[in-house]
């Protein structure tokens, strides 16, 4: 059933600290409302339970990219048209520019924000796991203050976030990288274009003298969070990329660290397998 | 009914070159503003969940579909409808290309689709195959006239290099 239109309040604060003082004056009654590119589906259904929002879209302090030596910086309405735009992006985070191309169709892309991708915390989202891989902070700020925490532990359940009333996320700050990296990412679906993912696998490493230095490694939709597998990745640091042995021991160790589940878009057997395979395609990569 | 506090909210914008004024709820679809308030029935409504693109316009140059912009958003904006696209009484390229290799069947998806088109041309004016798909690729033609469509825009994008 559609909503009932008139139950729904939305305001335009006109910046980004008046935004949070009216989120601050009464706690958990205004949230945030960006792109509109879920919370717009979930109106149209009639299950938007939320009845008040500010329209960020138009904050300055939430738009722009920002590069210094040591770090990129996103602003959380950065789009993933304008992520895919970017030349350094492009360069040094390819894995967050694929993730952006393969998200919904050119008009989702145009609308829809990383910080609203984070905010909405579905696990089958794409963009969380090149965040995880790339070692993403993200800025949280409310009235009077802000904080860095580390994106991988920002998500603690499902659609649960270390995120209290009358926050917002502000930005989001990737590292950038030093020496060479190779990378790996897949999207799996029922089709290329714009649908939902099966499973989604983003990796990246870095070989010295035949062996693995440095891994990362970040699943979606195999577990009620995005899931970074560190133990896939202790396994895997130190040795060969080429090893039979070793890839049967790390797709195991996968296989125990993730927890697929049967959903309207695939089986949990079937996600196991996917996850196993691209592991091995990824183990080729470092190798390669 | 209890939980109505929204009063409709003037929204100032431009459509296709006009200034226009309207009053809409503020998270009331643009696509229903559009069709409703404006009378611009040509925008259509699909799927209704950002899927099919048969509502796509552009907004501030944007492909964006209306189903999912809330009327607030709307405010100030520079909007490009199906009704736009055409030069007082000349067709678009692209518009001619469709009608020249059939790239129209039922019509529900067309201005979609032309307005994806077109907006890919702005972007690239001479995108390859693989770009014109991906432009595409938000938009669902339930004919499945998807080669036509496809052949259309290629011809657009020859035409005008022939023009060129």
């Amino acid at each position: 059933m559609r909503a009932h239109l008139p139950a729904y309040e939305m305001e335009t604060p006109r910046d980004l600290a008046a935004a949070l003082s009216r989120m601050a004056s009464e706690p958990d009654v205004w949230r945030a409302f960006a792109g509109g590119t879920d919370l717009m589906v979930l109106l149209e259904a009639g299950k938007l339970p939320h009845r008040k929002f500010l329209n960020i879209w138009n904050l300055a302090e939430l738009r722009g990219i920002t590069v210094t030596a040591e770090h990129v910086t996103l602003g959380a309405l950065t789009t993933y048209a304008e992520v895919q735009r970017h030349e350094i992006l492009a360069r040094e985070f390819p894995l967050l520019c694929r993730a952006a191309a393969e998200t919904g169709s050119v008009a989702t892309q145009n609308r829809g924000t990383l910080g609203g991708n984070i905010a909405n915390a579905s696990p089958a989202a794409d963009s969380p796991p090149a965040l995880i891989v790339y070692d993403a902070e993200i800025e949280i700020v409310l009235a009077g203050g802000a904080r860095w925490v580390p994106y991988a532990s920002f998500h603690t359940g499902y659609k649960k976030m270390n995120l209290q009333a009358g926050e917002l996320i502000r930005a989001i700050r990737l590292v950038r990288p030093r020496g060479a990296w190779k990378q790996y990412f897949r999207k799996v679906g029922t089709r290329r274009a714009q649908a939902i993912s099966k499973i989604c696998f983003a990796g990246a490493g870095r070989v010295e003298a035949g062996r693995i230095a440095e891994v990362r490694i970040a699943l979606g939709s195999v577990a009620p969070t995005v899931l970074r597998a560190v133990r896939v990745e202790e396994l895997l640091r130190g040795q060969r990329p080429v090893d039979a042995a070793l890839l049967l021991a790390a797709q195991d160790a996968l296989s125990a660290e993730i927890a697929p589940i049967d959903d309207m878009r695939s089986t949990g057997r079937y996600r196991r397998n996917v996850a196993r395979n691209l592991l091995a395609e990824f183990l080729e990569v470092l190798a390669s | 009914m209890p939980g109505e506090r929204a009063r409709k909210i003037r929204v100032s914008c431009v459509v296709n070159g006009a200034a226009v004024t309207c009053d809409a709820y503020p998270m009331a679809r643009l696509l229903d503003v559009l069709r409703e308030e404006m009378k611009l029935t040509g925008t259509k409504e699909g799927c209704g969940e950002g899927e099919c693109g048969a509502c796509a316009i552009e907004m501030d140059g944007a492909l964006v579909n209306s189903c999912l912009v809330p009327a607030l958003q709307a405010e100030g904006a520079k909007i490009r409808t199906i009704e736009g696209v055409a030069c007082g009484g000349s067709l678009h390229a692209v518009q001619q290309a469709f009608i020249a290799h059939g790239g129209a069947q039922c019509g529900i998806c067309t201005p979609g689709m032309i307005l994806a088109a077109v907006n890919l041309l702005a972007r690239h004016p001479q995108p390859n195959d693989a770009q014109i798909r991906d432009g595409l690729s938000g938009n669902l033609c339930r004919c499945t006239g998807y080669m036509k469509i496809f052949e259309s825009v290629v011809a657009a994008v020859r035409d005008a290099e022939t023009r060129a």
